[in-house]
């Protein structure tokens, strides 16, 4: 009978932390604020409530006693959070960087099946036909802001010289459309490239990886380069190379094909327009995609990895962390007990007993979430990694920057209080449950 | 070794909290054996002795620019060179263009230069003779349910066929295993090779073009000399080359990819650290409570290094317990991983050398970890604690 109530009442206590735990990770930053804001307004009206906030006062009173084994609650939570933060800035940076490469008014035409632009074929007629379709915008020559460019992944040298070593880099050849249809892009150094010259400009991520700056000469096959500019975006394209079109192509034995044709759209709502008349014509047989849509897909693959191994890692640290917490809890619990007992015995019920101690196993999580947030957001937020981009496909280097945004600190925050909740509500019930007369006797 | 005993009772003397922080320490040298893993079979990947003797040669430009076929001859006169083959990428998807199949459209003789991957005779003759034949890795046609004989399609995201179409029809004619008493070779074995000739006929952009060479060295001590030799042969040209051995080539595109080390390296410390300060506690509570204990222990005669001894051993006790419960969870994972989606998903294994660094860390966390309360109860004056003073 006996063991049997003590089953049951293990088996409740882990529903209500399988519930807890479910309802917590739906929980919305101002669902968690009102239900903060509602037990604040129980622990100061109601009478249960003011005897839990007296209980817990007493409780956080004799913290600084317990400062060695609190600390340890506070950095064990503090190193997952900033573990998980981190890697998740990574994949939040590599997304960013790319999804904000491309914008719903400017679309990008490919050979149909086309996985990235490097490894699409147009024909000079296809291009032809892609400049007459309706819906892009034209300048005030009424020509169309229609770029077709031509992508290869070049291989530079790294590591100075002396080095052997060598990485990828997207080299983009490109005619003077390509700056109406990007309006954003602008050089911060040198001068454009002219057409027909071995000349190229570097993007300024491009440029910190390769070590490139204005009137250095890069060596391509067995071409030699010079580079006469750096130019900015301020997203993906920032890691590319770009030069004369025709003198990329003449490089790459490319002809007069390219890989890819980049428009600007009059309005974002003519796109439905301009890819069903593209569509309509069999023999064209090409891919369009609003440039957002292109970008985003390329960074699906690498996002989801970095998630992946993230979460994984994360979880892992926080079952440690975790059962670090219920031991330093159950310490606690155990060196109050007399405390705990005396409450009791004056009158106090379980539940403001229990509500204290979870109260500060949270407080404890929520001060090393905040630690745990704060330290990846000055260590890692802005710092700039590079990964190839594209999948197998893309075979350029990508620069970007890693972010930890709000978003990301509620999430590390959210886990924090997660491992507070599970590692504090074993130890609260135990205090509840301490036979008051054992305990009072206990030295 | 005597007072094991003696441990094993102060280690059972709290169960609830030896149990809690052997499941924090287990964690972390779980996640030890994961990321040790990731990082060695980076490290190692390429570096078999087959790959030490294999060069690639590539366009300098880019490894995406093709190379005449022409050049197949001149590199096999080379001295040093044993033979060679080339092969094109075919950028294969089953399907799904999101269901990327490794597919490479190889030159004669080319499977004979991978020796720890093995097809038998029969296969490679059917192979030999079959225009549209395709040799799967063993993996791969786990992966998809694939049998000898069975007719499938699939997508190239590069290469239509001459009318158009980007579906190319193919026979499965052999399965490619890893050679007895070898490991195999990972990329082959989740890898399809069809015909060069059919691939090279039946699309309207290659035109007898070669991605790159895989060329065998006799000596693997003259790579470096042969491959500078292979690099000359187009030097100035508007195709010049790269050649590489296949472990450099493997060892640069990892870079590329990511720095493993750092970031391996990065996570460890911060998982280390914080368990050290878990387990630092356990230990100083254990201690703390056990004064008493300790001080009759020295009443009875034990020496002050015996109660140092006893109260390291306990915390090195806890640590290897825990650490080697960690590893060995590893080692069950990556291996149930492995046999539960059939091969097409591998962690990778808990090594010799992960095993001896990973003990090492015990050992090291568990000494550094008992350091302070094991000299507090070195020091422990005898009536001091006795009277609970």
């Amino acid at each position: 009978m006996h063991t049997l109530k003590k089953m049951l009442a293990t088996l409740g206590e882990l529903l209500v932390v399988a519930i807890g735990v479910a309802a917590w990770v739906l929980l919305s930053w101002w669902q968690a604020l009102v239900l903060a804001a509602l037990v604040v307004v129980w622990m100061a009206l109601a009478r249960g409530g003011r005897r839990t906030a007296s209980v817990t006062r007493v409780g956080l009173s004799t913290l600084p006693q317990r400062l060695g084994s609190s600390s340890v609650v506070v950095i064990g939570i503090a190193g997952v959070v900033a573990v998980l933060v981190a890697l998740l800035s990574m994949a939040n940076g590599y997304q960013h960087t790319l999804q904000s490469t491309g914008s719903n008014d400017t679309a990008i035409v490919m050979r149909g099946g086309s996985a990235s632009e490097t490894m699409s074929v147009l024909s000079r007629a296809a291009i032809l036909t892609v400049e007459e379709a309706p819906g892009i915008a034209r300048d005030a020559q009424g020509k169309p802001l229609a770029s077709p460019e031509l992508v290869v992944a070049a291989r530079l040298p790294v590591g100075g010289a002396g080095s052997d070593a060598m990485a990828g880099a997207s080299l983009r050849g490109i005619g003077p459309e390509a700056w109406k249809v990007r309006p954003n892009v602008h050089m911060v150094a040198g001068r454009h490239f002219k057409t027909g010259m071995r000349e190229l400009i570097a993007g300024v991520g491009a440029a910190r990886k390769f070590g490139l700056h204005v009137g250095q000469s890069v060596k391509l096959g067995s071409q030699t380069w010079q580079v006469v500019g750096i130019f900015k975006a301020g997203n993906a394209l920032d890691s590319e190379l770009w030069a004369d079109a025709a003198t990329v192509a003449s490089t790459y034995r490319r002809a007069s094909t390219r890989n890819a044709v980049i428009v600007r759209l009059t309005r974002p709502e003519a796109f439905a327009r301009f890819k069903a008349m593209l569509a309509s014509q069999p023999s064209l047989a090409v891919s369009v995609q609003t440039t957002r849509a292109y970008y985003s897909q390329q960074a699906k693959g690498v996002t989801k990895m970095l998630r992946v191994v993230g979460i994984t890692v994360g979880s892992i640290m926080a079952i440690g962390a975790l059962f670090g917490a219920l031991n330093c809890m159950f310490a606690t619990v155990a060196s109050r007990a007399r405390e705990i007992a005396t409450l009791r015995a004056i009158g106090f019920r379980g539940v403001p007993v229990v509500v204290a101690v979870m109260l500060e196993t949270l407080l404890l999580a929520l001060l090393g979430g905040v630690l745990g947030g704060l330290i990846a957001w000055l260590v890692f937020n802005g710092y700039t990694a590079s990964t190839i981009a594209g999948g197998a496909s893309g075979l350029g280097q990508l620069s970007f920057q890693l972010r930890v945004s709000g978003e990301l600190f509620w999430n590390g925050l959210k886990w924090a209080l997660a491992i507070g909740f599970v590692g504090g509500l074993f130890p609260a019930v135990r205090a509840a449950r301490l036979p008051v007369t054992t305990a009072l006797r206990q030295s | 070794m005597k007072y094991f005993h003696l441990i094993w009772a102060a280690l059972m003397r709290h169960k609830t909290r030896t149990a809690l922080t052997l499941v924090s320490i287990m964690a972390a040298f779980l996640l030890f054996g994961l990321l040790n893993g990731v990082r060695v079979s980076f490290n190692d990947a390429g570096k078999s002795v087959a790959g030490a003797k294999r060069l690639q040669t590539s366009s300098r430009l880019s490894i995406m620019q093709t190379l005449p076929q022409a050049l197949d001859q001149k590199i096999a006169r080379v001295p040093g060179v044993a033979r060679v083959a080339w092969a094109n990428w075919f950028g294969g998807a089953y399907r799904d263009a999101h269901n990327q199949v490794f597919t490479f459209a190889v030159g004669p003789g080319y499977l004979d230069l991978y020796p720890e991957e093995k097809a038998d005779s029969k296969a490679l003759a059917t192979f030999a003779k079959t225009r549209m034949g395709l040799l799967v890795g063993e993996k791969l046609a786990v992966k998809y349910h694939w049998k000898v004989g069975q007719k499938i399609h699939l997508m190239s995201t590069i290469y239509p066929r001459n009318n158009g179409n980007k579906n190319w029809p193919f026979v499965i004619v052999g399965i490619m295993h890893p050679a007895k008493g070898k490991t195999g070779s990972g990329m082959l074995e989740m890898s399809a090779l069809m015909h060069w000739k059919y691939f090279d006929e039946s699309n309207p952009y290659n035109n007898g073009e070669v991605g790159w060479y895989v060329s065998e060295v006799a000596n693997p001590h003259d790579a470096m000399r042969v491959a500078k030799a292979i690099d000359a042969l187009s030097a100035n040209s508007d195709h010049e080359t790269r050649t590489q051995t296949e472990q450099a080539v493997v060892a640069e595109k990892i870079k590329q990819v990511a720095d493993i080390g750092l970031i391996v390296g990065a996570i460890m410390g911060a998982v280390f650290f914080t368990l050290l300060l878990l387990t630092g506690n356990t230990m100083a509570q254990a201690v703390r409570e056990r004064t008493g204990e300790l001080a009759v222990l020295k009443v009875l005669g034990f020496s002050n290094r015996g109660v140092l001894g006893i109260v390291l051993g306990e915390s090195v006790l806890l640590v290897v317990v825990g650490g080697v419960i960690g590893l060995g969870l590893v080692a069950l994972i990556s291996s149930a991983a492995g046999a539960a989606s059939g091969g097409s998903f591998n962690l990778p294994p808990v090594t010799a050398g992960s095993w001896g660094l990973g003990l090492a860390l015990m050992l090291a966390i568990g000494l550094v970890v008992g350091a302070l309360p094991a000299i507090r109860a070195m020091r422990l004056n005898m009536v001091d604690a006795l009277a609970g003073r």
